[in-house]
């Protein structure tokens, strides 16, 4: 069977029950494709050793009539996993060489369940970025370019190498993580679906911190039934994180087809920014026309602290990461460069391992927390942060799901925006979603006048997934798919 | 609020960061475009809201005190630098 590649998970799985193909076939198609698109840069390192092996021992489960949701699939990794033994390193220069002795709770549920590893993905560093071009291994070159231009474009960050990889077709489907934004707004630059989950729905064991109390893993996949897929086996209820909820994983997939009939869909008038241009705001009324057409009734909320969550997030986020990132000191793995004495050590070595964003923000987060400075930022940013989850507790008694734009604009070109506030401003609808802690799906709505993919955003209840998938799949049906013209 | 460059200087030892000089009136300026944009955050009336502790209304998990793992220097110290006979070794810190 040729092009493999193409296949989503769910077909995938579909063929190699029926032995149409077997799982090292595709998993040689999966490293075949990878090398002609080394161009992306979405890979930082490849595994082609350990995905044979991995794929050679699903096809002996399939032959024995076992394996597990996702026996044979392929999958890319982003870097900000703990792999046993391979490359792990958040994309950064501080963590040189190092390979952890453990692996992350999400990617062993994936090994779990039959998935086999591809590789490592590229990603801003630390996660912090929107654009992908904060990674130590250099920009990811979204696969998507506008009509009639040769111009590069960013995948979006922080998990641009995992949005990229999906839409290239070099993966069946990628781990990401998300603290504000960092899966939804890569998915919309590359007509891909990404949902965050709610917090404490996958383990961060595993995971290299970067804020804590908003960090959340979920997937990058081709459509939202292969998110669903990915989602069930990646969440779990892990005793290594305390903040893990004890809640069983439901079977997402069941969702999908479900009908919206009766679904109340809020607006929140909010979202609707100044400057935002004319076809985002078309895109956005058209997917309301299309929950609407399906059944759905749509509801004018308020959300009115909105405007706050990304100042506030500008406070907490980087107040979490320089507590965090204060582990890497030149001691107990990564990068060490001799000094005077031990403090010159770290000075040195912190120095030398973290890039110019990261850098920035430990120093806003160190500001942030000194002495003197605590109550004015912090706790009054966290005392925000409780007004813009009480916004949408009062919205749920009005309606089931939030719709918004995912991103103020289609992907931008690298070097476009050199302004740390500019670059910031990305995450503006889907940052609110990590400061309550709520689950949030990008699905992919439509092109731009430019030809470039834009995404829709759902925004559910805690712990409200399935209805995500089921109004993401209306979306999905109305909209259809997006598959970037393959140049490289 | 407004950071000078002896702020900075303050806050990077603070975080153990070793800043060149000519970068410092640079990182004055970055730090002070982000801190302006956060500004605005005083325009909300915070009083009596409870500061966000948890986004997820959970009861905090206790575990028996127990050990479960260990036992396995040779690992914890695979990834250091430097190490000697299963221990970190630094530049030293006792006179």
């Amino acid at each position: 069977m040729s092009n493999l590649t193409a296949l989503t998970i769910a077909a995938a799985r579909d063929g190699l029950k029926k032995k149409q193909f077997t799982a090292l076939e595709l998993t040689d198609a999966y490293l075949a494709a990878m090398e002609k698109a080394r161009v992306l840069n979405a890979y930082i390192v490849e595994t082609p050793e350990k995905a044979r092996d991995m794929a050679k021992a699903s096809d002996a489960r399939l032959a024995a009539g076992q394996g597990g949701a996702l026996e044979g699939i392929p999958l890319g990794i982003k870097d900000l996993f703990a792999t046993e033994g391979v490359h792990t390193q958040a994309c950064s220069h501080v963590l040189d060489g190092f390979k952890p002795q453990y692996e992350s709770t999400v990617s062993a549920n994936l090994w779990r369940d039959g998935a086999v590893m591809l590789g490592k993905l590229n990603m801003d560093e630390f996660a912090m970025g929107s654009s992908n071009e904060t990674s130590y291994y250099g920009n990811v070159i979204n696969p998507w370019k506008r009509t009639n231009s040769n111009a590069a474009l960013v995948p979006g960050g922080s998990s641009g190498g995992s949005a990229a990889a999906v839409a290239a077709h070099i993966c069946a489907a990628a781990t990401a993580t998300d603290t504000g934004g960092s899966i939804r707004q890569p998915a919309a630059f590359t007509g891909t679906v990404g949902i965050k989950p709610t917090y404490g729905r996958c383990s961060r064991w595993g995971i290299v911190a970067f804020a804590s109390s908003l960090d959340q893993a979920g997937p990058i996949a081709r459509d939202v039934r292969d998110a669903a897929i990915m989602l069930k086996s990646m969440a779990s209820v892990d005793p290594k994180d305390a903040t893990s909820v004890d809640l069983p994983v439901p079977d997402y997939e069941a969702a999908i087809g479900r009908p919206i009939k009766g679904l109340r869909v809020g607006i929140p008038k909010e979202y609707r920014v100044d400057g935002m241009p004319a076809e985002i705001d078309a895109l956005w009324s058209k997917g309301a026309e299309w929950l609407k057409a399906q059944g759905a009734e749509i509801v004018e909320i308020s959300l009115p602290h909105t405007k706050y969550a990304l100042p506030a997030y500008y406070i907490v986020a980087p107040a979490e990461a320089s507590s965090n990132l204060a582990r890497y000191d030149g001691v107990r793995y990564g990068l060490r460069v001799p000094g005077d004495d031990i403090v010159d050590m770290y000075e040195k070595s912190r120095a030398a391992g973290f890039g110019r964003e990261v850098q920035r923000r430990i120093l806003i987060g160190t500001y942030v927390l000194s002495a003197g400075y605590y109550d004015a930022y912090y706790v009054r940013a966290q005392k925000v942060r409780t007004l813009i989850k009480n916004d949408f507790d009062k919205a749920w008694d009005k309606v089931d799901v939030v719709l918004t734009p995912a991103t103020p604009s289609p992907a931008f070109a690298p070097g476009e925006i050199t302004d740390p506030v500019q670059m910031y401003l990305n995450d503006i609808f889907t940052v609110t979603v990590n400061m309550a802690g709520l689950p949030g799906i990008a699905v992919p709505a439509g092109l731009s006048a430019d030809g470039l993919p834009l995404g829709l955003q759902l925004i559910g209840k805690p712990f409200g997934e399935e209805t995500l998938f089921q109004a993401a799949a209306a979306i999905e049906a109305a909209a259809g798919g997006y598959t970037a013209p393959q140049w490289w | 609020m407004s950071v000078d460059q002896k702020t900075v200087k303050r806050v990077a030892r603070l975080a153990r960061l070793k800043v060149k000089e000519e970068d410092v009136p640079r990182l004055a300026g970055e730090l002070n475009a982000i801190l302006g944009f956060i500004e605005q955050l005083n325009e909300v009336d915070v009083a009596n809201v409870e500061p966000m502790t948890s986004v997820v209304t959970m009861k905090m998990k206790m575990r028996n005190d127990v050990v479960t793992d260990g036992h396995y220097p040779q690992k914890i110290v695979a990834n250091a630098p430097a190490q000697d006979d299963e221990f970190f070794m630094v530049p030293k810190v006792v006179e």
